[in-house]
């Protein structure tokens, strides 16, 4: 038999990862416990260094596969990749004061983020049934441990169990649609697949929706969405702050990258059948996901509801099934991650001060206590409301064009329904921290590296929202779309 | 002749599989239900026996049912779990679980019609008299299918990570761990000691 030896060049940044979190594992025993920081330095610096070897892969046009075709870097691989790494890297800077205080050790803590990391890389990679299962598996096995390691919290203990077990049902699921899938079209590769679904007939066609449904549950169920949403705000509640950093933002690109893989790359001929499927998800997402963040006066589960909605909009992009609309979901993923990185942490700044930061009430005159940190939040807010000139509006009007370009203006018009419904709650928390007076007026003190980190995504939103046209126009060229 | 047998085989083992699947669920008591996973994995290695896929059947028997299933009834049996009266209250979901399950079975027959899995159209496999499953496997698993293979072993590294970090609580004070430094520096003045006692006269 003829056998090709893989070009391992296009996988570097995987085989660094992997061996990194490796390495890291092994010289987290050695290192004496006042030093640990160290293993968080080294869990950035791999992060950092993977970020270098795939910005060097950036540039070349069209899609190179590897590993007998089950591996593909193209360019969206490689964004999503970084933003992968970007994420990550702040949610690993968020945990470094928060974990000693909950006595979550350093060493497991970053090499299960680091192995996520790395699910994560392989899904967005992946150009077979089998790696995207396996990369799924991957990513999010480390999250389930990662919730459940404060143990002796009961509140963790039950986030983790109710994310498990609903998470394992969801991947059956998805695996089950899978075979389905592969049992209609004989193969397992993405593109191929593709390509036995355009030359098949109409009559083979009920197997293959059949199989679609499984699928998309599985993927919906991954990105948190209306109607397999029950475990997102337990889990945002539950969760250690950092660890509902990682998963609200690293994870949730991931989920993106899935659906990309399979439904844009894979099933685009059944775009038809899966946009009816995304339609109802998005509408009933929006929708509950603003009500229901209304009445929420825990800041977590608020923020939980709100990323629901938010999960809403983004599936709106990929409803219209054109470049541009991918384009506009990428870009509103991106800025969303980058909003949530600034809301949570804010949550993660106020734990590590020691002040309760659970209710929405636990903000009131967050502006006497911190300006600079309320200045941040009312950024995030207003980014999160749609307010111009902040980039919220900019993602949610790009949603929005590529919705009108492809005549589903009704959906636009829901869309800006909810939208309004929703700026309630986030000016509500304005309003909370700029107007009304705080009941213990101590000044919030806060670490250097969180007071950059904050103030990047705080700022990044203002300067991407007034000036957002490169991250645009990348957006749009990894599809190969032409901007407006 | 050959057909019938294959189907009658097929046929019995799967509904068998079936049965014992459900079992698992259903039994109250956790060892039978582990004891029926047993029974639904030897099924499904007969099935795959059908298929010519001898090592997987085998594979399944040797490191499921061998191994793992053995160690899961060590672990329930260890547990000691307290069975109790049959959970009550049930009854109310049971419309809804019927729902489910009643559509998706209406989704399922009408989606996977017979024309899909056409005897004719899917013929079995068949290999000749000196054909190896075993080397066939070998020859793809590390050349073709060698990313998702190494994919998986990265899989079981984090399986086993997790599991330590969640089990793990650290070095407990009174715990009954060995401490070889200690046993080292021991003196024998240290453990034995001599009482010069008289003798006794009888």
């Amino acid at each position: 038999m003829n056998f090709e030896i893989p070009n391992f060049a296009l996988a570097l940044p995987e085989i660094f990862v992997l061996t990194m979190a490796c390495a890291i594992l092994l010289i987290d025993l050695f290192i004496p416990k006042h030093a640990k920081t160290l293993t968080y330095l080294l869990a950035q610096i791999t992060l950092l260094g993977a970020a270098i070897l795939t910005f060097q892969q950036y540039g070349h046009p069209g899609s190179v596969t590897t590993f007998n075709g089950m591996f593909v870097l193209n360019n969206l691989a490689i964004v999503l990749k970084l933003f992968i790494y970007l994420s990550a890297f702040a949610s690993f800077l968020y945990a470094r004061s928060y974990l000693p205080k909950t006595k979550i050790p350093y060493g497991e803590y970053f090499v299960l983020g680091l192995f996520s990391v790395l699910g994560m890389m392989v899904i967005v990679s992946a150009h077979n049934f089998i790696v995207l299962f396996l990369g799924l598996e991957l990513f999010s096995l480390p999250i389930y441990a990662m919730v459940a390691l404060r143990r002796d919290e009961g509140i963790c203990v039950e986030a983790a169990i109710k994310y498990f077990v609903t998470g394992a049902i969801a991947t059956g699921t998805l695996l089950y649609g899978l075979s389905m899938l592969y049992g209609a079209t004989g193969s397992m590769d993405i593109t191929r697949v593709s390509e036995v679904i355009m030359q098949s007939s109409l009559s083979d066609e009920l197997i293959l929706v059949f199989g679609l449904v499984f699928a998309v549950v599985g993927m919906v169920f991954k990105l948190g969405a209306v109607p397999f949403h029950m475990w997102v705000p337990d889990v945002y509640e539950g969760a250690p702050t950092p660890v509902v950093l990682f998963l609200g933002t690293t994870a949730k690109i991931a989920a993106l990258g899935l659906l990309f893989r399979l439904l844009v790359d894979g099933l685009q001929p059944l775009s038809v059948q899966w946009q009816d499927l995304l339609i109802i998800v998005a509408v009933l997402s929006m929708a509950l996901g603003n009500l229901a963040a209304i009445v929420q006066s825990n800041i977590k589960r608020m923020l939980a509801y709100s990323s629901i909605a938010h999960m809403g909009y983004m599936a709106l992009g990929l409803v219209t099934a054109t470049p541009q609309g991918y384009g506009a979901a990428l870009f509103y993923m991106i800025t969303y991650a980058i909003m949530t990185l600034g809301a949570f942490g804010v949550v993660a700044i106020m734990n590590n001060a020691g002040c309760e930061a659970s209710k929405v009430s636990d903000l009131r005159g967050l502006n006497s206590r911190n300006p600079w940190l309320a200045l941040m939040m009312l950024l995030v807010m207003f980014s999160m409301a749609g307010i111009p000139p902040i980039v919220g509006f900019m993602a949610k009007l790009s949603i929005l064009e590529a919705l009108i370009g492809v005549h589903l203006v009704w959906l636009a018009a829901i869309a800006l329904f909810f939208a309004v419904i929703g700026a309630y709650y986030y000016i509500r928390v304005v309003k909370v921290m700029y107007f009304e007076e705080p009941e213990d007026a101590t000044p919030i003190k806060y670490p250097v590296d969180m007071q950059i980190a904050i103030s990047l995504s705080g700022v990044g939103l203002l300067v991407l929202g007034i000036v957002p046209g490169a991250l645009f126009t990348l957006c749009q060229a990894v599809f190969g779309a032409t901007p407006y | 002749m050959g057909l019938i047998l294959q189907q009658t085989v097929f046929y019995a083992f799967s509904a068998i599989l079936l049965f014992s699947a459900a079992m698992v669920v259903l039994s109250i008591n956790p060892v039978r239900a582990v004891l029926f996973l047993v029974l639904a994995f030897f099924c499904a290695c007969i099935l795959w026996m059908l298929l010519q896929a001898e090592f997987l059947a085998l594979v399944l028997i040797f490191v499921y049912i061998g191994a793992v299933m053995t160690l899961f009834l060590f672990v329930i049996m260890m547990l000691n779990l307290d069975i109790g009266p049959p959970r009550k209250g049930w009854l109310p979901y049971l419309p809804l679980a019927v729902l489910v399950l009643g559509l998706f079975i209406i989704a399922a027959v009408s989606a996977l019609k017979p024309e899909y899995f056409d005897p004719d159209v899917y013929q079995v496999v068949t290999q000749p008299e000196n054909y190896s499953n075993t080397k066939a496997l070998g020859a793809v698993l590390y050349t073709e299918y060698v990313y998702p293979f190494e994919l998986a072993a990265v899989l079981l590294l984090v399986a086993i990570i997790s599991a330590i970090c969640l089990a793990f609580r650290g070095k407990r004070p009174g715990g009954k761990a060995q401490r070889i430094s200690e046993q080292l520096v021991v003196r024998r003045k240290d453990r034995v000691s001599l009482i010069n006692m008289p003798s006794e006269k009888k």
